[in-house]
């Protein structure tokens, strides 16, 4: 009795998961069916013939390919100085004894938590009269800050888990600071890294509000916002190409995601601090 | 003794010149974070109580107006109908929607066929990692008037319904539910995880029912990830904007304008900076009140 129970649940779990599986793959299904279709629609169907149609016409478009390099630019740089600024700053708060560390940590975990998207007024504000508006370069660097809040929290848990051993053995040979974190602590951590590195090149490959709001040249648009171009501005939505970009948008991304998805998982366990 | 006394002196030595090192290489962190994040924060402040504008009479002189925007926001039915229209949102999408369906794959996902976990995993997870634009999309075209949505209605002789226009709420709490679950999802699994076996077994075997496990010994032994969960998806819907304004463009009328998309009608559509910053000066004290909360239940140590 208690066999034939257990497998009447096990079985009830198996259907629920496949319901929600399958309900939480339909909206995706349509962008992956419509960009092969050379006559999508809007609602889901099976391609009669699949083409490539689709994408060869987005990617035969200088504009779009150039709004990829851009976005693809924006976002390598942004990941690079967030990783390399986090090192720096989440080395003193792991090795040192600091009297104001805990203030700065509080600090940086409570900035983490601040809707960004609050801070764009003044930072429009800020960025006019600079002079900085359409600068590319000024936009990064403004992602950058807004990531190393959390950027610099990651790091520092993942390098408190190094031990300093292996670094004071490398000081004794008369290696610098500098070449101790180059050569011993930074190959450690290298999955932290790449943790850090992801989720800000993520953030930042998917933002649309920062670069539409600070960018007024539609040749300095990234991919986030040239994606807008085939909705709505002719009336008639193509859905086809429309689709298409929207999977090749979302490709690197789900790239990125597959080949890191070994040491991703560690970063959810919220770690001991949370079990309270 | 002697040599107790230099131990205890040196770390004390070492301490200032740390405190010398610290400070370069936490140099380039503050600088950018001064500019471009506390920086703006007082200034947010600042421009609240000014008639700060781009266009118009008012543009050429900037003059500090007192609480007149606050009153003015006060006044304001579209702002009083946004806050209300945030709390909708941030509670059914992700305080309610993210965490329910997140911890019921979870733990439906324990003990289960490996190559099936991974499939549904990887589906669930396929829609979290999907930029926030191409998942307006997405559902835009499924919830659109002959879009998949009413293509499966029409299977069951259900007229099609105009989802963006008749149920504007409905449709984006579900899009940012469907987007977000997965987080959810991975924190309680890493959590579900750790939870020892035999505790539940041991249940079990002294004939508690399914339900009685969860309730007295699944539920209280996660209840510190479930909470810190529940702060985290609450900060990180508060900001949401593309999804929404990609969606419905918070209308029809004002009845999906959360905070977000609010300010951003009254500073860049309606040129009114001033007003827009006082928005957003309510949305950062929102998140500042919840993020206190949050490191207040979570008891982080750092």
């Amino acid at each position: 009795m208690v066999q034939k129970g257990y497998k009447v649940e096990k079985f009830i779990h198996y259907l629920i998961l496949s319901i929600l599986a399958i309900l939480f793959l339909l909206p995706l299904l349509w962008m992956i069916f419509a960009s092969v279709d050379p006559g999508a629609i809007q609602a889901l169907k099976m391609p009669e013939k699949i083409t490539l149609d689709n994408f060869k016409s987005i990617l035969s478009e200088t504009a779009i390919l150039r709004s990829f390099f851009i976005g693809i630019g924006i976002s390598t740089s942004q990941a690079l100085l967030v990783v390399i600024l986090c090192i720096l700053a989440a080395y003193p708060l792991s090795r040192y004894t600091l009297k104001y560390k805990n203030s700065f940590m509080m600090t940086i975990l409570f900035m983490t938590s601040l809707p960004m998207t609050a801070v764009i007024v003044p930072v429009f504000q800020l960025f006019l009269y600079l002079k900085f508006q359409d600068s590319l370069i000024a936009m990064t660097l403004f992602l950058t800050a807004s990531s190393l809040p959390y950027g610099i929290w990651m790091m520092k848990n993942f390098m408190d888990s190094i031990p300093l051993d292996l670094e004071e053995s490398a000081w004794v040979d008369g290696a610098s600071i500098f070449q101790g974190i180059k050569k011993i602590v930074a190959p450690l951590m290298l999955p932290g890294i790449f943790t850090v590195a992801i989720f800000t090149f993520t953030g930042s490959w998917g933002n649309y509000f920062v670069p539409y709001i600070l960018i007024q040249s539609p040749e300095k648009m990234p991919a986030s916002v040239t994606i807008f171009q085939f909705f709505g501005n002719f009336g008639m939505v193509n859905y086809g190409r429309l689709a298409a970009f929207s999977v090749m948008y979302t490709l690197p991304v789900v790239i990125l995601y597959t080949i890191s998805q070994n040491f991703m998982s560690k970063g959810f366990s919220l770690g001991g601090a949370t079990k309270g | 003794m002697k040599l107790e006394a230099a131990l205890l002196k040196k770390p004390k030595k070492r301490g200032k010149s740390d405190h010398f090192k610290a400070a370069i290489f936490l140099a380039p962190t503050w600088l950018l974070l001064l500019i471009f994040f506390i920086g703006p924060m007082i200034l947010t402040l600042l421009f609240s109580f000014t008639n700060l504008a781009l266009t118009g009479a008012e543009a050429s002189q900037l003059r500090f107006v007192g609480f007149e925007n606050f009153t003015r926001m006060f006044q304001d039915p579209d702002f009083r109908a946004s806050v209300w229209n945030t709390i909708v949102f941030v509670f059914f999408s992700a305080v309610l929607g993210q965490c329910f369906f997140g911890f019921l794959i979870a733990f439906l996902m324990k003990e289960k066929n490996k190559t099936f976990r991974r499939i549904v995993g990887l589906i669930i997870i396929a829609a979290w990692v999907t930029p926030e634009v191409v998942v307006a999309f997405c559902w835009v075209a499924f919830l659109g008037e002959s879009g998949t949505a009413n293509w499966l209605l029409s299977l069951f002789d259900i007229k099609p319904i105009a989802w963006l226009f008749t149920f504007p709420m409905v449709s984006v709490v579900i899009a940012n539910m469907w987007r977000g679950t997965a987080f959810s999802m991975m924190v309680f699994q890493a959590a579900l995880d750790d939870i020892p076996k035999d505790v539940e077994e041991a249940a079990i075997m002294d004939g508690a029912s399914r339900f009685q496990v969860i309730r007295y010994i699944t539920i209280p032994m996660v209840k510190g990830t479930i909470a810190t969960n529940m702060m985290l998806v609450t900060l990180q819907t508060l900001g949401v904007f593309a999804l929404i304004y990609t969606m419905t463009g918070g209308g029809p009328g004002v009845s999906t304008a959360t905070l977000p998309v609010f300010m951003y009608k009254q500073a860049f559509v309606s040129y009114q900076l001033g007003y827009g910053t006082a928005i957003s000066f309510v949305l950062l004290v929102l998140g500042a009140i919840a993020s206190l909360i949050y490191m207040k239940t979570l008891k982080v140590k750092v």
